[in-house]
């Protein structure tokens, strides 16, 4: 990660089960993103086919992904803070 | 060399893998796969003996799973397996069918697409919903889905699929273009004298026979039928069989003549066997005549229902036919259907049974 994009690092934070589906995949995880839409490209770019497990062809989040940004729930188009937290759940649903 | 069969189980949570030796007595189970999603279709590639998996998943949506070590490690990819931004997005993968080379996947809303690289990226086969009748497309009871998917074999570049509730749909070039071909199948659920429409019937399941390219089966939410020229026209042969409701229809790997069917009591009758006692039907005079093969089956108190894409038959001779049920057994005759055993049960409900012959 470079100077310039330290500063816009934030903590992304994955669900088990999407864990499990990328050899490789680790829970949590620090990469540069100004809102949430660049964030899963940057997982997607680390883990090829991420991107199709969390946002459909619409585009938007899986109605059963929920994706919180320091709390709240969040959009594709969310904005992060430098040093953002995003936790990434599946849904209860059944 | 001695040979080994698996036979590929879908279901509601995941994929399973039942598996014996050439003598088809004892079998084990390995599973589930797949992540435990709801594998709708598992399908081995005959030539490769890669096996496929077609899903969808209630959080991460629709991807089709691949193992090329006969189940011990899979893969998914949906690279390519979308619709166009702003059209309703692809819910699950209903089946899946590699051909000449081609790995083709059909997907709920209906549509078709295709993969040339072994199932790693995919393209939309568009001219299928550029149809001018898309409009009118109906959704049947499970959606409107792409379930049935027959490639004519030896590199032939003709296409049939079966769609719910819309019909059966052909293609001359490859996917390019397409008609409806329902001629002579019946929609029961139109008033007098509209029941033969050019497309809106409810397809459940279309097979082609062995070595005749033209001739193919259909089991209908109304009947069941053949065509002997390429679903041009269609013929009832639903006498002789208890109703004329069903899901499945699996064709022998030799005999052009046979084939077989699971008929149910009826779609508001509570889709189970009638009077509750289990039976497949064998016809060998391509569906002139048929019979009830029981031996083995529950005879009192069967209240299953077996799904469109659950029922299979193996290449060995004698054939073995297999069947799943909605209530997780999974039986299996090793003689052309006249003795059966049950194989598996307590799994999740099944959703597609399968054969692969591979050396052992």
């Amino acid at each position: 990660m470079t100077d310039s994009a330290e500063g816009r690092a934030v903590e992304v934070e994955l669900p088990p089960a999407l864990v499990r589906l990328f050899p490789g995949a680790v829970p949590k995880v620090r990469l540069s993103a100004t809102n949430v839409g660049e964030a899963i490209d940057a997982l997607n770019q680390r883990w090829p086919g991420m991107r199709d497990r969390l946002v459909d062809s619409t585009p938007r989040i899986r109605r059963n992904i929920h994706v919180f940004v320091d709390g709240e729930r969040a959009g594709l188009d969310t904005p992060l803070a430098p040093g953002a937290q995003i936790i990434i759940k599946t849904a209860m649903i059944g | 060399m001695a040979e080994k069969v698996l036979v590929l189980v879908g279901t509601t949570r995941g994929a399973f893998i039942v598996e014996s030796d050439g003598d088809r007595r004892s079998w084990a189970l390995r599973g589930p796969f797949c992540e435990v999603w709801p594998m709708n279709h598992v399908k081995g590639d005959a030539a490769s003996g890669t096996i496929y998996g077609g899903g969808g998943d209630q959080w991460f949506g629709p991807a089709v799973w691949k193992s090329t070590d006969l189940g011990e490690t899979w893969t998914h990819s949906s690279e390519g397996l979308a619709y166009a931004e702003g059209e309703e997005p692809i819910k699950t993968v209903w089946s899946v069918a590699p051909a000449n080379g081609t790995l083709y996947a059909g997907v709920q809303p209906a549509g078709l697409f295709r993969s040339d690289d072994n199932g790693a990226t995919w393209q939309h086969v568009s001219g299928l919903r550029d149809h001018p009748t898309r409009p009118d497309w109906q959704p049947g009871g499970a959606g409107l889905n792409l379930h049935s998917i027959v490639v004519e074999p030896s590199g032939g570049e003709r296409i049939w699929v079966g769609m719910s509730a819309v019909g059966v749909f052909h293609s001359a070039d490859g996917g390019k273009t397409w008609e409806p071909r329902n001629r002579g199948t019946r929609n029961d659920y139109m008033p007098e004298g509209q029941q033969y429409p050019e497309l809106g019937q409810c397809v459940h399941c279309v097979v082609m026979a062995p070595g005749m390219p033209d001739r193919l089966y259909q089991q209908n939410h109304c009947g069941m039928y053949r065509s002997d020229d390429g679903g041009l026209q269609w013929q009832s042969i639903e006498n002789g069989l208890p109703s004329s409701f069903g899901f499945p229809a699996a064709t022998h790997p030799r005999d052009p003549d046979a084939l077989f069917l699971l008929p149910l009591n009826g779609d508001t009758a509570g889709r189970y066997p009638p009077d509750g006692k289990a039976a497949v039907w064998r016809t060998r005079d391509c569906g002139e005549s048929w019979e009830a093969l029981r031996e083995g089956l529950p005879q009192e108190n069967a209240f299953f229902g077996v799904l469109r894409q659950a029922m299979a038959t193996d290449s060995l001779e004698p054939a073995g036919v297999y069947f799943g049920t909605n209530t997780g057994s999974l039986f299996a005759s090793a003689d052309e259907g006249d003795g059966w055993q049950r194989i598996a049960e307590h799994l999740p409900m099944i959703l597609s049974v399968e054969t692969l012959v591979v050396d052992g």
